[in-house]
């Protein structure tokens, strides 16, 4: 791979783009994110987080065995690749400023452009079980005992900057954990000061959870740093459920001749991802439109104005995927429920579901 | 293969074998099997089954139900470190059993997180272990075998478990005489596992295990997946090279019937001919000629009738009792409340000190303490300690800081009665769901207790989560006398329970005070009053913060002499809403 070359060059075929990666699924084969049957919130979701990652991370909340899980690692197979500055222990993006990477970064020398390599998106995945010092960073122990060199061993922070941050039964996460997540996930930088060590590094990740509401909520602070919630439901008639299970016994008998039969789609996805990121910026919103989101989050009563910003964003990146230059009230009406639902302020008294609600308001809003 | 006479037309015992036969052609696939049953003979012999059934060179261990991460994952093998002098990492027991099963008993006892962590594992085929410095991915592929030594339907293993093990088999009704060894050849199951790769199966055959799921009310996707592989492993066990319609009925007779949430809508004009022993017997061993007299029905009802006939009786009487899809909801075990209480709070980090007197020593720590100067120690002519390949010092010593938080769990004892229930039920339900959203951020649990007619009861045990408290709420009914002296001493009777597991109990009743029904259930205000004030004054000894809600349309004065006795704080609130409800409680809880 060159340098330079644009992120729009021939993307590699699923397993090349992940080979030698430390993200998931880097070792064995994963179900093509074409392949999976319905689910079609959960995947346009996370599309617009890959379009665009300041939209904030997706959040899937489920039944068991409706495939959240699946759907992430797909995507992770998926996505196009980063170009990188050479020798960058962070990934950065030879693009931004130097400011962007911190001193202990050396890789950037000089004032002209740095070199750039293609890297597989790192997609990584924060296991239950997770040591504060690996999920921040800490002093490299093997150096430290062998050599009794002061070492900065990055960690899952370090490794998800300009990826994704992959958190199965998020709602398990232990509180220690979540506390350190916020304060990185708000900030964009994460700033070391242990054993020793005092440095920062940038770490902007899109955040993406799946977990079961029975097993315990999400607490508040947390499930605001998610741009969208999605809701995912057991298929409930039979063809769907056939089709999954099909799909998923092919796909377990042979894997390869499998994923060969879904190279061509996937690759599809990959282009409309990145013909959509190409197309991004210059994709207009409308004054109208803003009117009509602000009016939404009104009649929801959602707090702040992230509601309002997320409707826009992930709108916008709604229509860079699909080829439009201008988002509307379609595009509005599609991601509205994604959105919001997890923005509501509980009321006791009506009982009908975030979803329910939001769907009302949309109808109120849009069909007035 | 021989093997014994069934003793019922399905004999349980014999489809508990099977399983563990195909467990041991499978286990990466099938993922376990959950079983009830207590420690015993029967028990005890079923796992030799397993034993046996395995191949000798895969590893069968038990997981202990308290089991460190480091341990169960893996982690810093401290000994081995300090001896090297370099960082050695430690297996973890999830990856020692690659390729054999993994033992837990008291599943009903493991907490979601610790079940969180085995899924984890069991859905990726790997281990992730991101702790004490180490990042490493091994994979491992097992199957679980939980046993469920639970007590009534609150005591379940975690749901995220049984949802994932292919096999829910219940041993309870099997006796010690009717547990007969079944001869394994062994090599047999070698020879499936060889089979099991290139085994054919007919999309109509795939339809018809789907179709049975769905008829039976199997809401997961996972569990026709799990079935399907159990046909194939079944056909592999007979020796076939496409599964068969007897190996897809065997297979949702034991995947898929003891899932079941209903029974399939009946057909008229169909009189289904009652299962015969014979019929299940060969089934499971020989090519499907048997199914003669069955031919004119569709694929999917034969495959749907068997697995029905063999939906176990317990189910069906608890499908009769709660209706479809409640069954076992619940998440997981009892243990995570009582677990929390043996730590003394969270770890939140190291700091410089010296171990004792009720700190403890991080080692992970400490040793990154020393690191940093190994070279310059090594260098300053220590005298040579013997063998030592780390020098640790007095000053690099770190221990653990905790930060030890009383969790706060609420009661709420609400008077459902018929003088209540009309007026304040809603707003009730309303106060405890505010009170919830608020006690996820502080972390704290809340329960419910209602009273009427003649009894208390626990409508929400202690808990976190919204999604069960708004379902057991809705779910309340109201309406009949009032026994406040029964409910009175429900409540206090769970937060002295609360109080044991070192968490704080603060009560919140919302009453009107009329008692009308004594303390033996019977009705009779004066005799009602009197246990009321009775139960008031042994509960103002239990010391619990308390807050009576009078919940009256005019405020009376028995509710104010209630309180009184228990030392409550009393609160009138005629035309209260949720809000300020929620707003009283909070200043209660928070005093």
């Amino acid at each position: 791979m060159g340098n330079q070359s644009t992120s729009s060059g021939s993307p590699g075929s699923v397993g090349s783009d992940n080979a030698g990666s430390a993200s998931i699924g880097s070792a064995k084969p994963v179900f093509p994110f074409s392949a999976i049957v319905g689910q079609d919130e959960i995947k346009q979701a996370l599309l617009i987080s890959a379009v665009d990652p300041s939209v904030g991370g997706v959040l899937a909340l489920g039944d068991r065995g409706t495939g959240k899980s699946t759907a992430i690692r797909a995507l992770a197979a998926l996505l196009p690749a980063n170009s990188a500055v050479v020798g960058c222990r962070y990934g950065c993006d030879p693009k931004a400023s130097k400011s962007a990477c911190d001193a202990a970064c050396t890789a950037r020398e000089g004032a002209k452009e740095p070199k750039s390599i293609l890297v597989p998106v790192p997609v990584v995945d924060l296991p239950l079980g997770a040591t504060e010092d690996r999920v921040v960073g800490a002093l490299d122990l093997e150096r430290a005992l062998t050599d009794g060199v002061k070492a900065f061993e990055p960690g899952l922070l370090a490794r998800a900057h300009r990826g994704f941050l992959y958190i199965d039964e998020v709602n398990l996460l232990e509180d220690h954990i979540v506390d350190l997540l916020l304060d990185v996930a708000a900030s964009g930088e994460n700033l070391v000061e242990r054993e020793g060590l005092s440095l920062r590094h940038p770490a902007r990740f899109v955040l993406v959870g799946t977990g079961n509401p029975e097993e315990g909520e999400l607490r508040p602070q947390l499930l605001d740093r998610f741009g969208l919630a999605v809701e995912v439901k057991t298929p409930t008639d039979l063809a769907t459920r056939v089709d999954v299970v099909r799909r998923r016994d092919a796909f377990e008998r042979d894997p390869t001749a499998f994923l060969a039969t879904w190279a061509v789609k996937d690759a599809e996805i990959r282009d409309r991802i990145l013909a959509g990121r190409k197309r991004l910026p210059k994709v207009k919103f409308p004054d109208k439109a803003l009117e009509k989101a602000a009016a939404l989050c009104i009649a929801l009563g959602t707090d702040g104005l992230r509601g309002e910003l997320t409707l826009m964003r992930a709108a916008r990146a709604l229509a860079a995927l699909e080829g439009d230059m201008t988002a509307g009230d379609a595009h509005l009406r599609r991601i509205a429920t994604s959105a919001l639902r997890h923005r509501l302020r509980r009321n006791p008294l009506d009982d009908s579901d975030a979803t329910v609600r939001v769907d009302r308001a949309v109808r109120e809003v849009f069909d007035a | 293969m021989s093997r014994p006479v069934p003793m019922a037309p399905t004999s349980l015992w014999e489809d508990a074998l099977t399983a563990a036969t195909l467990l041991a052609i499978d286990p990466a696939g099938l993922q376990g099997a959950v079983i009830r049953a207590r420690f015993g003979e029967v028990r005890d012999r079923w796992q030799a089954h397993c034993r046996a059934a395995l191949p000798k060179d895969s590893p069968m261990r038990r997981m202990p139900i308290g089991v460190p991460d480091g341990r169960l994952l893996g982690g810093l093998d401290l000994a081995a470190t300090l001896k090297a002098g370099r960082p050695i990492a430690e297996r973890g027991l999830l990856v020692e059993v690659d390729g054999g099963l993994l033992i837990l008993a008291m599943a009903e006892r493991m907490p979601a997180a610790m079940a969180a962590r085995l899924t984890a594992v069991l859905d990726n085929g790997e281990v992730a272990l991101e702790r004490d410095g180490l990042a490493r991915r091994t994979p491992s592929r097992f199957g679980l075998i939980a046993y469920d030594e639970g007590d009534g339907p609150d005591e379940a293993a975690p749901a995220a478990l049984v949802e994932r093990l292919a096999f829910l088999i219940d041993l309870e009704p099997v006796r010690d005489q009717e547990a007969e060894a079944w001869p394994l050849d062994a090599s047999e199951v070698l020879a499936a596992r060889e089979r099991l790769g290139s085994i054919d199966c007919d999309p109509d055959l795939i339809s018809a295990i789907c179709g049975t799921a769905m008829a039976l009310g199997v809401a997961s996707v996972r569990a026709p997946i799990l079935a399907l592989r159990a046909a194939r492993a079944a056909a592999a066990l007979a020796g076939r090279d496409a599964v068969t319609e007897a190996d897809a009925t065997l297979a949702s007779r034991l995947v898929l019937a003891p899932r079941a949430t209903r029974l399939p809508p009946k057909e008229q004009d169909e009189a289904p001919p009652p299962p015969e022993p014979e019929n299940q017997e060969q089934a499971e061993s020989d090519p499907p000629q048997e199914n003669d007299q069955t031919i004119d029905q569709p694929l999917e009802d034969r495959v749907l009738e068997a697995a029905t006939a063999a939906i176990p009786a317990r189910l069906l009487s608890e499908m009769g009792l709660i209706g479809a899809g409640s069954r076992r909801k619940g998440s997981a075990g009892r243990a995570g409340a009582a677990l929390k209480s043996t730590l003394r709070g969270r770890p939140i980090g190291a700091r410089a000190g010296q171990p004792g007197g009720g700190a403890r020593l991080n080692v992970i720590e400490t040793l990154r303490a020393a690191a940093p100067w190994q070279r310059l120690r090594r260098a300053t002519g220590q005298p040579k300690q013997s063998g030592a390949q780390v020098y640790v010092r007095k000053e690099d010593f770190r221990v653990t800081r905790f930060k030890a938080r009383m969790e706060t769990t609420a009661i709420f004892l609400v008077d459902a009665s018929g003088s209540s229930a009309l007026n304040r039920l809603a707003e009730v339900k309303g106060a405890v769901e505010l009170l919830l959203a608020d006690c996820y951020v502080r972390r704290d649990s809340v329960a419910v207790l209602a009273f009427r007619g003649r009894a208390a009861e626990l409508v929400l045990p202690p808990t976190r989560s919204l999604v069960r408290a708004k379902r057991s709420l809705a779910a309340l009914p109201g309406g009949g006398g009032t026994p406040l002296a029964i409910g009175i001493d429900a409540a206090f009777a769970l937060a002295d329970a609360i109080k044991r597991k070192g968490q704080t109990p603060v009560v919140i009743i919302l009453t009107d005070g009329q008692a009308n029904v004594s303390r033996e259930g019977i009705g009779g205000r004066a005799k009602a009053g009197e246990d009321a004030l009775a139960a008031a004054r042994q509960a103002r000894l239990a010391g619990v913060t308390t807050l009576l809600v009078d919940s009256a349309p005019r405020p009376q004065a028995q509710a104010q002499k209630l309180a009184a006795e228990m030392g409550a704080r009393y609160l009138a609130l005629p035309y209260a809403n949720a809000g300020l409800l929620n707003a009283a409680v909070r200043s209660t809880v928070a005093s």
